[in-house]
């Protein structure tokens, strides 16, 4: 038997490889990525690399407006990845952050529109509050309590879900809409102002940023230092050893997806109420998909979340500068997201596993 | 009085890209993968066909130089080009390095929907047309021609016989797809590594292999999708984003026909019916409520999710290792 003849390479399943390589070998990837996204763009535009690379940091601190911008997203974003992040850690895929913003802000916006004349504006404020996080969590529960009771698939239940939010906004855009037959609600209360989050040190996006940091740092002892998080993770790794040590898995998997969907209406509330002040069904862009890619990247940490969707979002917009500065179409920067996403996702292989070479053959004597 | 003989071809018309669709993610899915870029895919198929014809149809010097065969065959053949790219590379993630396939496949969403919106936008301008789309009707022709028989029988004509060939090429494939995942040896095989690829793999199948095709020729039908949306249903009118959401009603439709591509044929002209059920109810002048129908289809399909799950039949169950990446050595 001693002319089987060894594979070139074998893959075999790394352990745990020290965090500050498993960083090193992203970064590369983010590396490469980026290279590949300027050989496209140069493709395109036949530009040279060092303007593109330019134009990219331009469109993300070339003004402090621009800077301002670019942390409101990440905010934002943030604030969906940690929202999708807990039920993700019990494997619960809920790609269903979009419809779950989105009622979010449709409860925002109906506060706005129905309790302008009723209430002083702390109290619609309130109120918000209170109905984007029970729509929120309302639309997160439903998958929940089927995949407790009945195990019903929450990917494609959620991801339905999302489309059935949509058309309600949209349902709902037509019934407020301003003027009549436009099709669109406009800028809310713009007189009044009343529902409109307060700024806070004379920058319109700071109170954002800092709920959602404040929500960060929550969310990273809830899944870490508490009873509920280790409920989750127990889940997450064996459903059945969780049942064993007598956890509730139902109801923990209801209770996070009402936690999950909760958070996801306090990010479309801070959309509607605190930046946008209007609603339209495209005004998530996304993010809740974005968000499963922000949280999986992280390894579904907190802490770490803040430097991927820093990344993702930097990126978005560097790729949004791009194709504006080169007259190109809007949707390049959504390639060019795709190209740098495929690398991360490639990088993670590098992390997980191992490729063994064969040896040299040896010489026999 | 419902006019169900101008209903129905419209509810054909809508269903047959979702009939692809769905039939190549089933093929997709029955290995084990959950390929969520399939809206990805089939704008990616659609617009490679766009290109391919627009290419051809721009090197002819008139229009009535047009070969009817090549005409059909250059756009069809860039298209499978382009969804099968596509498939190979979500397989080379998802397979080959193993990453997680709900992440890649919406990583292959946003690029394709990019991709096919980028280039559309660029044809548009290349074209140095003044409206926001591109037109290739003469291409388009040869996608939509019918046999004459459809105009001169009436009700039955118009019901069966007025559509492009894709249409027809739609439904046989996913009458084979059906046959083949049920009563052939390679769809046993292909049914077991979505099930148990460890048993399929000590059986001796080769997981690797049977997932890349199944997943590559599940995109390519999707791709297909696409391109009879432009170049029958949309008249050879390519406008960014007019594709909407029918991927995802297409992956909708894979649950609504618990993994039967046969079911589809039906249930893809139901989908396509309710899709469209909103021109047809009479609604007066209250616009709001035809939103609420168009959540039909959405609502259709969790029901029928629930009504599986409950009754939780094994037969009416997504493929068990559907969503795990497979690695030999894992325990």
């Amino acid at each position: 038997m001693n002319n089987v003849k060894e594979p070139l390479f074998h893959i075999s399943k790394r352990g745990e490889l020290p965090w500050y390589k498993g960083w090193l070998v992203r970064g590369c990837a983010v590396l490469l990525a980026l290279i590949a996204c300027a050989a496209v763009t140069m493709l395109v535009t036949g530009e040279n690399p060092i303007s593109i690379y330019a134009t990219i940091w331009s469109g993300s601190f070339g003004s402090p407006r621009r800077a301002w911008v670019l942390f409101q997203n990440i905010a934002i974003l943030l604030c969906v990845s940690l929202a999708v992040t807990p039920a993700f850690r019990m494997r619960f895929w809920n790609i269903g952050g979009e419809g779950q913003m989105l009622v979010g802000g449709l409860a925002t916006a109906a506060c706005m529109i129905c309790l302008r004349d009723v209430l002083p504006n702390w109290g619609v404020i309130l109120c918000m509050i209170v109905a984007s996080i029970i729509a929120g969590a309302v639309w997160g529960g439903i998958p929940a309590f089927f995949k407790a009771r009945w195990g019903t698939n929450e990917t494609l239940f959620t991801l339905m879900m999302n489309y059935i939010a949509t058309q309600l906004v949209a349902f709902f855009i037509i019934v407020w809409e301003v003027p009549k037959g436009a099709g669109k609600i406009g800028i809310i209360n713009q007189q009044s102002e009343i529902g409109w989050l307060p700024v806070i040190g004379g920058q319109k996006y700071l109170l954002n940023i800092l709920v959602v940091g404040a929500i960060c740092l929550a969310m990273y002892v809830y899944l870490n230092f508490s009873k509920h998080g280790y409920e989750i993770a127990v889940v997450g790794e064996s459903e059945r050893t969780a049942r064993y040590v007598g956890i509730k898995v139902d109801r923990v998997i209801v209770r996070t997806m009402l936690l999950s969907g909760g958070l996801c209406g306090v990010a479309g509330m801070l959309l509607v109420g605190g930046t946008d002040h209007t609603l339209t069904t495209t005004i998530t862009a996304g993010r809740g998909f974005t968000a499963v890619m922000v949280s999986w990247l992280a390894k579904f940490n907190p802490i770490w979340m803040v430097l991927t969707s820093f990344l993702i979002v930097f990126l978005q917009r560097g790729a949004g500068e791009i194709s504006t500065s080169f007259g190109l179409d809007q949707s390049f920067s959504d390639i060019l997201t795709g190209i740098i996403l495929f690398f991360i996702i490639g990088s993670e292989f590098f992390i997980n596993y191992k490729i063994n070479f064969r040896h040299a053959p040896k010489k026999e004597a | 009085m419902f006019d169900f003989v101008s209903f129905i071809p419209r509810a054909v018309m809508q269903g047959i890209p979702l009939l692809l669709g769905s039939t190549g993610e089933t093929l997709t899915e029955k290995s084990g993968n959950l390929n969520l870029g399939i809206p990805g895919t089939m704008y990616v198929g659609a617009i490679s066909g766009v290109i391919g014809g627009f290419l051809y149809e721009s090197s002819l010097p008139s229009p009535e130089a047009m070969n009817p065969f090549l005409a059909i065959l250059i756009p069809t053949l860039s298209c499978l080009l382009g969804a099968f790219l596509m498939g190979l590379l979500y397989c080379f993630l998802t397979v080959t390095l193993r990453a997680n396939q709900n992440v890649t496949g919406l990583a292959l969403t946003t690029f394709g929907v990019g991709f096919g919106n980028f280039f559309g936008g660029s044809l548009i301008k290349l074209a140095g047309s003044d409206m926001p789309y591109l037109a290739l009707s003469a291409t388009s022709n040869c996608f939509r021609r019918h046999l004459s028989l459809g105009d001169t029988t009436g009700w039955f004509g118009k019901v069966f016989l007025s559509y492009g060939w894709l249409a027809y090429a739609a439904v046989i494939i996913a009458l084979v797809a059906g046959y083949v995942l049920r009563r052939t040896r390679v769809g046993l095989h292909l049914r077991a590594v979505g099930e148990n690829p460890a048993t399929a793999d000590s059986a001796g199948i080769n997981v690797g292999r049977y997932k890349y095709v199944a997943t590559c020729v599940g995109s390519m039908v999707a791709g297909l999708g696409g391109l009879y949306y432009v170049m029958d249903y949309a008249s050879g009118i390519w406008s960014n984003n007019a594709f909407g959401d029918r991927g995802w009603l297409s992956i909708a439709l894979v649950i609504f026909t618990i993994w039967r591509p046969n079911v589809g044929v039906i249930a893809s002209v139901l989908f396509g019916g309710l899709y469209i059920l909103h021109m047809y109810i009479p609604s007066g002048m209250n616009l709001a409520i035809k939103e609420i129908y168009k959540m039909l289809p959405y609502v259709v399909t969790i029901i029928v999710l629930i009504i599986t799950s409950m009754r939780n039949k094994r037969e009416s169950q997504p493929p068990a290792s559907l969503g795990t990446p497979y690695f030999r050595e894992e325990r």
